[in-house]
């Protein structure tokens, strides 16, 4: 690990009662990152709702709701980049597919297809790639 | 999910009473708003005052209050968006579908 990184593992039931925790920690890590200029808050709160915008795709989709699986997360703040990933054990998602279905961030009236969307526009990058035993979501967030 | 329903003269007022409207409550206020459009309710205020996060699913919850009262010719109305809550309704371009009033006075008057 680089000098002044931080990383941070947490593995939770897939359900989505824990949400509400991971939102909290990741708000409560960004705090601590050094040499950000912009809106503390803001950043910290569009994290928030990205990583649970993930996990909700990684329980519900990924993992197909099933309680007795695992989702895993890792936070990583280096010098300039923040990268959230999202680790499923699942039959993942169609990226590309989602992609599509995320420009109904623009149809007003779907009540579904925006959290793709969300992240999409909330990151610098977003890419999805198979594992030994799954799929990670990888965001990217420069910060400086 | 934890609410509280008013009524005020022949409006309702649902005050959402949760920091989070995420994918883990926000069916509950899916499910409350379709049962007060069902009973013939056609005036609602959600108040949002409580909330400081939203996530799609909380959207969603309220897209679908917003469908379901513009089939029944009644009317739903949002008040009180803290500023990160602002933010992710102006992301998605909500804020140009919704009737979104700074009190919840200003949305019952607004009737």
């Amino acid at each position: 690990m680089k000098k002044n990184q931080i990383e941070l593992e947490i593995r939770v039931p897939n359900q989505t009662r824990y949400l509400s925790l991971i939102g909290r920690i990741s708000e409560e890590l960004i705090a601590q990152v050094e040499g950000y200029v912009g809106d503390r808050e803001t950043l910290a709160n569009h994290l928030n709702v990205v990583l649970t915008e993930a996990l909700v795709n990684a329980i519900r989709h990924a993992n197909e709701n099933n309680p007795e699986e695992i989702v895993q997360i890792r936070i990583t703040i280096s010098d300039n980049e923040i990268l959230m990933q999202v680790f499923d054990h699942g039959r993942g998602f169609d990226l590309t597919q989602t992609a599509l279905d995320s420009k109904k961030g623009e149809d007003a009236l779907d009540e579904h297809g925006r959290g793709l969307f969300i992240i999409r526009s909330l990151m610098d990058s977003v890419e999805y790639h198979p594992t030994e035993s799954g799929n990670v979501l990888e965001m990217r967030k420069r910060y400086r | 999910m934890n609410m509280k329903i008013e009524e005020t003269g022949n409006v309702m007022v649902v005050v959402v009473k949760e920091e989070r409207l995420d994918a883990h409550n926000s069916e509950n206020l899916k499910q409350e708003l379709g049962r007060l459009f069902n009973e013939g309710k056609t005036s609602v205020v959600v108040d949002l005052k409580e909330v400081r996060f939203i996530d799609s699913s909380g959207l969603g919850a309220l897209v679908s209050g917003f469908k379901n009262a513009s089939s029944r010719q009644a009317e739903l109305k949002l008040s009180s968006l803290q500023s990160q809550v602002k933010s992710m309704f102006e992301l998605t371009r909500l804020h140009r579908v919704f009737d979104i009033y700074q009190t919840v006075d200003e949305a019952i008057d607004a009737f």
